[in-house]
């Protein structure tokens, strides 16, 4: 068990409804640094919402969200927003990179948004970890899928957040990119000190993946 | 990568529609910048040109004609009026000054005006070079003359007949360059000045020399000159400058002239206004459209930034993800439309100064009107600001969408 101070993302009694129809039930769960942690449920079972909690994009119905020790759900939105801005990098499924931007300008732009500064040399070291050092002044347009998954990987780990946040990251990949996928979060993750979370209804991922909830019956099994 | 640089990116990777928008502003504040140009310039010249003349007195006619021909020497004159005319006006206790102006001929367009040295005094002309001039048939000539001639001290030339330069040429009749005056910016420059008496000996009357009469009247087959010569009426000149002494004159002076039978007085500072409210009709008919076209312009950043912003909710909702808060995205899009508009107006301003220099070099009227591309008028900053101001104003509507907006909501509507 981790200690309080050291959990990072801690869940209680949260509940969601939409319209009076409870779209997502999460009774208890945490996760420390650096515990991994793989979200898996079929579809509907509330996993976006979950994550859309926890990154304080909505606020639950009922119940709390502890973020690195802060109140999300509770904080004003300004603090909520300063909040997401320090401590948790977000991976969607469809990317998400700016259009107008190169990789290298995309990732330059989330750090000066989260940390007020770019960061050139880091930059370049996680564009190089990601194998995409010859794409840096390409335009997400000229990527592959795979390439602009891995942009999309850099960018949400180069302002260093504690947490990291992926929604579906593999759903639409082959068995071999979607292991690739894995690893490389693992991978650029331990490198930066960064925690996963990851939502997915990909069961392929158990593996790589030791923690786990599954949100149809939400507790941590270890 | 800054959020002000993510603006200027967006404009560029949208590049036909950011140029095709500029393009339309650039067209609406270049109208608006030229007609600013041109109405000031020439309207200072005009200004300038009748500074210090309270009444011109000429032959009965248009007063527009006559303020146009004796002052600004732009149209034909409306008639001579006899020469006691001076002398009846000098004696008038509430005139300061007269300056009779003899008109009729020309040299290769430039106009040969005979009138006194005060003439050029008024103009506070100064000579560049030579001497002013004291006999007949000696000519100080405008720097502007100088220039389009290429003339210079001691140079002899052949007036010709009319004011057009295609006229007549009174051969045998050449005017001697004594003086050269530096530029004035006034009508002065274009001119050729002479004592009014060589007017009058280049057309046969007065105190022609001798030995011209005798040239002349050895050149037969001219009939008109002929016919004048046998009449010998008396000597008239042109038109008068009247400066006043009083402002007592302004009340008595010109309905007296008028109600002479030969003699109609006219005020440059009534006909000038007059035949401003006449162009004025067309300067706003052109300013109503460039401003239509400016609206239009506003109209369509505000389409385009609209329907831009719409393509891009999912990277908004991506910012807000990313920290950004609200009023930095909105400040974010009312930059792009002043980067769009800045562009627009600033490139206006070039293409109407550009514009205006291909003119008054194509144009040498223009250019003897005192037009200038270097000038630059205050009304300028305005225009630029007010189509800046619309630039933010069309982007205000779609950038205060991102303080409504619904993040997950957002991130959920565009997979």
């Amino acid at each position: 068990m981790t200690t309080p101070s050291e959990r990072l993302i801690e869940v209680q009694g949260l509940r969601h409804e939409i319209a009076g129809r409870c779209v997502m039930d999460v009774p208890a769960f945490s996760a420390g640094r650096g515990e991994h942690t793989l979200l898996i449920g079929p579809s509907g079972s509330g996993k976006t919402t979950l994550i859309n909690v926890i990154t304080g994009l909505i606020t639950p119905t009922s119940g709390e969200v502890r973020i690195d020790d802060q109140p999300m759900s509770s904080l004003p939105p300004a603090r909520r927003d300063e909040l997401r801005r320090r401590t948790i990098g977000v991976v969607f499924q469809t990317l998400r990179l700016i259009s107008a931007l190169t990789v290298r300008q995309n990732l330059s732009l989330a750090q000066t948004l989260a940390l007020g500064h770019a960061e050139p040399a880091v930059i370049d070291d996680l564009i190089g970890r990601v194998g995409l050092a010859h794409r840096a002044d390409a335009m997400p347009r000229e990527l592959s899928h795979g390439e602009g998954q891995r942009a999309a990987i850099a960018r949400a780990l180069c302002a260093r957040p504690a947490i990291v946040v992926a929604d579906e990251p593999t759903s639409a990949l082959d068995d071999a990119n979607a292991f690739a996928m894995a690893d490389l979060l693992l991978s650029t993750a331990e490198a930066t000190g960064a925690t996963l979370l990851i939502a997915t209804h990909d069961n392929r991922l158990r593996d790589r993946f030791p923690r786990t909830l599954a949100l149809s019956a939400p507790q941590v099994t270890a | 990568m800054t959020l002000a640089g993510l603006s200027l990116a967006y404009l560029k990777d949208r590049a036909l529609n950011t140029a095709l928008n500029i393009l339309l502003l650039t067209l609406s504040v270049a109208t608006l910048v030229i007609l600013v140009l041109f109405s000031s310039q020439l309207s200072d010249r005009f200004a300038r040109d009748a500074q210090g003349i309270d009444l011109v007195v000429g032959a009965k006619g248009s007063p527009l004609q006559l303020i146009l021909s004796s002052i600004y020497q732009v149209d034909v004159p409306t008639g001579n009026i006899p020469l006691e005319t001076v002398d009846m006006l000098r004696a008038d206790p509430t005139v300061a000054q007269v300056i009779p102006l003899a008109l009729g001929d020309s040299f290769r367009s430039y106009r040969i005006i005979g009138t006194e040295a005060a003439y050029v005094d008024h103009y506070a002309g100064r000579l560049a070079e030579g001497r002013m001039f004291n006999a007949p048939y000696e000519a100080v000539i405008g720097a502007q003359v100088a220039r389009g001639t290429g003339a210079g001290l001691g140079q002899r030339f052949e007036g010709s007949h009319g004011l057009s330069g295609d006229g007549h040429v009174h051969e045998a009749t050449p005017f001697e360059v004594v003086g050269i005056l530096a530029p004035t910016g006034t009508v002065l420059d274009r001119l050729i000045v002479t004592p009014v008496s060589s007017v009058w000996a280049a057309h046969g009357f007065g105190t022609r020399p001798h030995e011209d009469h005798e040239a002349h009247d050895a050149a037969p087959g001219d009939p008109e000159h002929e016919a004048a010569h046998a009449a010998e009426p008396d000597l008239e000149v042109t038109a008068l400058l009247v400066k006043y002494r009083s402002p007592l004159a302004a009340v008595r002076l010109p309905s007296f002239i008028n109600r002479q039978t030969q003699l109609q007085a006219a005020a440059p500072a009534v006909e000038m206004t007059r035949l401003l409210s006449l162009l004025g009709v067309g300067t706003d008919a052109v300013r109503a459209f460039a401003v239509l076209l400016m609206i239009t312009s506003g109209l369509s950043i505000f389409v385009a930034l609209y329907s831009a912003l719409r393509q891009r909710e999912g990277d908004m909702a991506m910012l807000r993800v990313m920290g950004a808060r609200p009023p930095a995205i909105f400040g974010h899009i009312v930059l792009e439309g002043v980067l769009l508009a800045a562009a627009g107006a600033l490139l206006g301003v070039i293409v109407a100064h550009g514009v205006v220099a291909f003119a008054a070099a194509t144009f040498p009227q223009l250019q003897d009107m005192g037009l200038s591309a270097l000038r630059f008028e205050p009304a300028e900053t305005v225009i630029v600001a007010a189509a800046i101001a619309m630039g933010g104003l069309a982007a205000l509507v779609p950038a205060l969408k991102v303080f409504r907006v619904d993040i997950a909501q957002t991130l959920a509507d565009t997979r």
